[in-house]
Parts: structure tokens; sequence; C-alpha cells
């Protein structure tokens, strides 16, 4: 198998850089790749260089496509927590404020690569071409995933925090025992990529899924999105040094990306996963962004962090930062972003009707998909369980 | 006597131990500020520093770990696990480090931690929410296992779960956490592995334990309507089972049914019908019967309902042992 090529980023830390505590990098610090800045402005910085190509090389159609994205997904985000208020789901877990580091390594990825989410990523989901009330069964309580994975390639969220970083891992082992990597067919060539949060990186499964993807070289693109908070605990509670630099010890390139910049998220992500695909092994992409409303519905963020601390964070919204610069390069005009409104509205109706007309699955459908082949024990259960409610029937 | 909820009770719990030994260090993700996400541990962060109210990183096996190493250390670290289905990672530090070490000391060190984790269904969570891992614990000899079920047992419960030298898995009802009883704050009623009858009868034994002896006591209420009358047992100790007070309750009644969350297969059930088998055959007038969860997975919450043993079920199972 081929040895990675890519340099990882950064010199040698000094003894005094390892000692240090965390540093307090509330802007993502000067290794931050970044090509769009929250005033909506195209920013050329040696880090940012080597992937500007990838922007440049998008149409102004992509470009609109990049800020209907955002939008599209925020709107269904904010009607799943609207429904969520109703009663109509269990639980949402929002998405808000983190739609540029979704979308943006979403629409990096090509139909033959493999994505392995958590819990949070609607935005990829969309980019995937996922209905999104497929998303919003297991929320509602009428399944615990619902698709077919490999429709899309899109794997089912996954609750266990880190789990799916190491599935991720052996299935891109499995690209590689398939002669699916460096074979220079781009229609061949796939790579996968895993996605987890800050606080799942303090778990010892994605410690493992680093350590496998390294020494088995697998095409795998790991992307933290690194949201400043694990429910209550702060990035200082998990780690010591930036989470990117993680994958240095582990012998791949990490590099720390705006994730609030769509552009720049597109680009690092793309050229993570080329490299992925080409053989280069593992790559880890850190979005340095922030989770603008609570864990989920169930949770009370005043209790453990500072109102002004998300005040701030608003000034880097993504949408806001887009639509400024296609406005200010002509790329888009009022109409369009009229249209994109509108085409939301559509959306959230979808969503809203999709998720009122979700039936309550019949009791019976709790022993069904069990095992592939015929169990005696839950078909002894089934039949009783049937014959017990049926017991009921004109009685209460 | 004070009116607590469950939570509030082992709040309560946790502070006294606290109070009572600075060795005991509370241990889990999200307990500090947040207090956890049931806030079982509100105030404590606050009023015990950060050193005893230890915010820890995402990561379950290395929750258990390092309170393995506090433990060696001579602390007597509390350990909260969030949702009883994220055990797991942590599972082969309880069941391979944590159950084996005394004996493999031949006795010189022991690991005075206590596990807590809030358990069961019924709040309408997606998956890993709300398992019901106990049989996997009572089965690894070297753990003690318990489960709470009213506001008294988890404020002495608790305490007496930490006071223990030995390791404890102590389960926390999460459906019944808001639930008020009066507490005793003077006296505790039973000890740690005590079994207490918890409502008396005389037609047929109801055995249960945690978040189920609320539904068992429904259930002999709505028996008791219709002229039947059912003798309650709350478990509490799952390991060691008290198998003396279950058993004298079974002779004078002649009929057990154990009620449970858990799927049946391979369940305390099992144990709990193997071992009242052998020691009350001749007083037995039913064979043993069990009413628990089926062996499917954990469903979504839309059909949790149907899956939870209800009163209704509690009752049926009832009928089928009274019919022998
Ligand atoms: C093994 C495990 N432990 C605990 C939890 C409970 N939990 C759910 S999300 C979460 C925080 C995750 O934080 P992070 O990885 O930063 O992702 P984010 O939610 O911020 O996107 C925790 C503790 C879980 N789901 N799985």
């Amino acid at each position: 198998m081929t040895q990675p090529t890519t340099t990882p980023p950064g010199g040698d830390p000094t003894t005094a850089d390892l000692t240090a505590p965390t540093p307090a990098v509330g802007d993502g610090g000067p290794d931050m790749v970044q090509l769009l800045t929250p005033e909506g402005e195209r920013v050329e910085t040696p880090n940012g260089a080597p992937y500007a190509p990838y922007v440049d090389a998008l149409t102004d159609d992509e470009l609109r496509g990049f800020y209907r994205d955002l939008v599209l997904i925020r709107r269904v985000d904010a009607e799943a927590t609207a429904l969520q208020r109703q009663g109509e789901l269990g639980i949402w877990a929002s998405l808000l404020g983190q739609e540029a580091a979704q979308v943006g390594s979403g629409r990096a990825l090509k139909p033959q690569d493999y994505a392995f989410p958590t819990y949070r990523e609607h935005g990829v989901a969309w980019c995937r071409g996922v209905d999104p009330l497929n998303l919003l069964g297991m929320f509602r309580g009428v399944n615990n995933g619902g698709w077919d994975p490999n429709e899309k390639n899109f794997h089912l969220y996954t609750i266990i925090i880190g789990a799916q970083t190491l599935h991720a891992t052996g299935y891109a082992m499995g690209i590689q025992r398939d002669g699916a990597v460096g074979t220079g067919d781009p229609d061949r060539d796939a790579a996968v990529i895993a996605y987890f949060g800050d606080g799942a990186s303090s778990q010892g499964d994605v410690s493992e899924s680093f350590g496998f993807s390294a020494v088995y070289n697998a095409p795998v693109v790991f992307f933290c999105q690194n949201n400043q908070w694990a429910i209550s605990e702060p990035n200082e509670k998990q780690t010591r040094i930036p989470l990117y630099q993680r994958a240095r010890g582990f012998g791949f390139p990490g590099v720390r990306v705006d994730g609030n910049d769509v552009l720049a998220v597109y680009a690092v992500t793309k050229h993570a996963l080329e490299e992925a695909r080409s053989g280069q092994g593992p790559f880890l992409v850190e979005a340095y962004t922030y989770r603008m409303g609570a864990h989920t519905t169930s949770d009370d963020p005043t209790k453990y962090r500072v109102s002004a601390e998300v005040e701030v964070w608003k000034l880097r919204d993504p949408i806001a930062r887009l639509k400024a610069w296609l406005a200010h390069e002509g790329k888009a005009d009022a109409a369009f972003f009229d249209q994109v409104e509108a085409e939301g509205d559509e959306l959230a109706a979808h969503v809203r009707q999709g998720t009122l007309a979700m039936p309550d699955p019949e009791g019976a459908s709790m022993f069904e998909h069990v095992y592939v082949e015929p169990h005696p024990h839950v078909a002894a259960q089934r039949e009783e369980f049937v014959r017990y409610q049926a017991s009921f029937e004109g009685a209460h | 006597m004070t009116t607590l909820t469950i939570a509030k009770a082992l709040t309560n719990g946790l502070r006294a131990a606290m109070e009572k030994d600075p060795k005991v260090v509370l241990m889990g993700e999200d307990i500090g500020k947040l207090g956890g996400v049931f806030r079982v541990t509100e105030g404590l962060q606050k009023d015990f520093g950060e050193d005893r109210v230890i915010d820890t990183p995402l990561a379950e096996a290395g929750i258990v770990g390092t309170a393995i190493g506090l433990a060696l250390r001579g602390y007597r670290p509390v350990v909260e696990i969030q949702f009883d289905g994220f055990v797991y990672p942590a599972f082969d530090h309880i069941v391979s480090q944590v159950a084996k070490m005394r004996a493999r000391s031949l006795g010189k060190v022991s690991l005075p931690m206590v596990i807590r984790i809030p358990v069961g269904g019924g709040i309408g969570a997606v998956e890993h929410h709300s398992e019901s891992n106990e049989a996997y614990f009572a089965h690894t000899a070297g753990l003690r296992v318990v489960s709470v079920a009213s506001p008294q047992d988890a404020y002495w419960g608790i305490q007496a779960a930490i006071a223990t030298d030995d390791p404890v898995i102590f389960y926390e009802p999460k459906r019944r956490y808001w639930d008020k009883g009066e507490v005793d704050l003077d006296t505790p009623t039973a000890g740690l592995y005590d079994a207490v009858v918890a409502r008396e009868g005389t037609d047929c034994t109801v055995a249960a334990y945690g978040p189920m002896v609320k539904t068992c006591l429904q259930a002999a209420q709505a028996a008791a309507d219709e002229g039947r009358s059912l003798e309650v047992v709350d478990l509490r100790s799952l390991a060691p089972l008290d198998l003396d007070t279950l058993c004298a309750s079974v002779t004078k009644t002649g009929r057990l049914v154990v009620v449970h969350e858990a799927s049946v297969t391979g369940g305390l059930g099992a144990e709990i019908a193997a071992a009242v088998t052998q020691r009350c055959f001749y007083s037995l007038e039913a064979p043993v019967l069990r009413v628990g969860g089926y062996d499917v997975p954990y469903p979504p919450s839309r059909v949790e309902e149907e899956f939870l043993p209800d009163l209704d079920r509690v009752l049926d199972g009832v009928d089928r042992a009274m019919a022998f």
C-alpha cells in the first residue's frame, strides 16, 4: 500500500508548546483555513492558498447551490425544532450554526464515497439526497433508523458516541480490498467520510479508528465538527491541544478549517477526499464551528454557557457571509434569494405534513427484522403478543 | 420525615456521603455545572469543587478505568453513566477489572466504587436510552447490583452503596426520577441487600425491582378492587438476591410472578424462577411465571408502551398463575 506523501502541517512543537495550556482560540487561531471572512470577503492567506483553486473551479450555479443548501437545511432544522415543541417529535438535535461545515463537506463527496454520520448531520444527509423525513422518523420515535444506507451511501445515524468512526475505517478498508483506491479512475476511486464531534474525540473508538486507518493507510477522512461544546462540556474538558493536531500523532495530516465558511470547508474536504481516494491514507479535517442552539431540545445551555459567546458567533453566521459575497460579486440577485426563501417554505411544508402523516408503527412491528433467519422465540412471542392485543378488542 | 423526588433524594444522599467522607469523589459527563442530564448532581460541584465533582471527558471506558485507579489510591469514586445504553464502552473495565480485582489480589485490594446508571424505558427517548442491562452485571461475580424504587431507598441506598467496600452497580429508574415520596432522614428502612414486602397479600407474590415496583403496586391495587390479594416484593438487590424474603412470601402465597422490563430470555426472572423453584418446590401451586420485555431490541418510543410490561400485563401474568 502507498505511504502518505502529504507532510503534516505545522513544525515540530517545542516542549513549551506541548505543556502550555490550551490557548484560547475563540477565532480558530492562525492555522485555520479561511477563504471567506465573516463579512463576506474572499481572503488570500498562505494556508488558504493551496485550497483556493477548488473554489475557483466552481461555477456560479454551484456557488448559488451552496447557498440554497445552507438555507434549505436551516429551514428543515427550524421546522423540526418547531415540530418538537409541538410534541410531534420526541427530541431534535439541531444543526443551527453548523450548516456550512455539513454542506461544504457533503458537497465535496462523490456518489461512490460513503458517509458515516453521527446524529446531527442533517445537512450532509441533504447533500446525499436523503429525504429529511427519513431523519425525522427516529426523532419522532417511529423507527430506530429507517432508511437504506446503501441507497445514497449515507449510513444510519449513530448515537453511541464515536462508534461510527471505526465502522467508517472498516468500510474504507473494504474499499481498499476491492481495489477502488488509487486506480486513477475518477469514477472508481472512493473514500469514506466519518463525522464526529469534539466530545467524541475523547472516546477510545475514535483513537482506535485513527490508529487502524493510519496503519492500514485506509481511505477515510475524519471530519470533526468542533462546535465547542459536548453538551455542557467545553473543549478544555476534552483536549489540551487543538484537535486537528491529533492526527500528527497518528501519522496523518490534520487541518483546521473555518467551519462557518462553506467555501473553505468544501475546498479542504475535497482535497482530503482526493488524497484518500488516490491512496494517501487518512486525513483529519477539524471544522471549527459553533452549536448555536441547545445540544438537543432536552438541553438547557443557559446552565453552562454565557450568552455573550453566542452573540460573538452570530456574527460569524455561515449563511450571511455567503449571501453578502454572492450579492457583492453579482453572482446572485434578489430574485434568486427570494426564490430560495420560497423553496424553503415549500420544503418546510413537506417536512411538516410528512411528519404529521407519519403513522405510529403497529406494536407487532417490533418483532420484525430482529433476525434474518426465523427465530422460534421471537415468532412465539409475536404470536402471544398478537393474541394478547386481540383480547382487548371490544373490552376497554 | 421529608418529601422528596427520587432524583432529589439521590442528590441529598450523595451530598451526605460527600460530607461524611472526603474520599468520596463524583465523576461523569456533564455532572458539574449542568448537574447531570437528570440533574442528580445539581449544585454539588458548586459546593464541593471541581476536584470532587469531576466533569470528565466524553469517554465511558476512561471514566470507569480511571475510577479504578482512584479507588486503588484510596478514593471512593461514584461514577455517573449518562444513560443505560452508554455503559457498554466501559463494560470491559467493569466485568474484567472492577469485578475481579479483589479475587485476583487475594483480598488485598478492594474497589469501593459505585457505578450509577439511570435505567429503563418509558420516557419516549431515542435508541440506547431505555435499556435494562442488569442481567449482564448480575451475572458477573464480584459485582453487587442494586436497584432503587423509592425516594427513601434512593437516599439511603446511595449512601450505603458508597459506604460498602465492594463495587456496586447502582440502578436508578429514570422514569421514576420525578416521583415523590416520604424520606426518613434519620433511619434507613432496610439494608442495601434486603428485599422488602412493599404490599402484603395472600393469593400470589409479584416480585419486581426499580421502575416496575410502582407498576406492580398499581396492579395489586387494581387486583384488590376485584377481590384478589397480591403481595408485592421489591427485590431491591439483584446481586445478591435476598431469597429469604422472597421465599417467605412465596411459601405464604404459593405463587410467584416475576416482572421486569428487560427481555425475558436470560433475564433476571430466569434466575429467580430457578432459585425459587429449587427452594420452594413443595409450596408452589403454579410454575414461577415471568412478565417482561420481548426478545427484541428495545423498540422505537412510539411502540415502547407495548414492549414494556404494564399493569394489564402484570395482571395477565397473575391470572395465568392463578389458573393452575
Ligand atoms: C457512548 C455515549 N456516551 C454518552 C452519550 C450521550 N451524549 C450524546 S451527545 C453527547 C455530547 C456529544 O458531543 P460532541 O461529540 O462534541 O458532538 P455534538 O453533540 O456537540 O455535535 C453526549 C455526552 C452518548 N450518546 N454515547
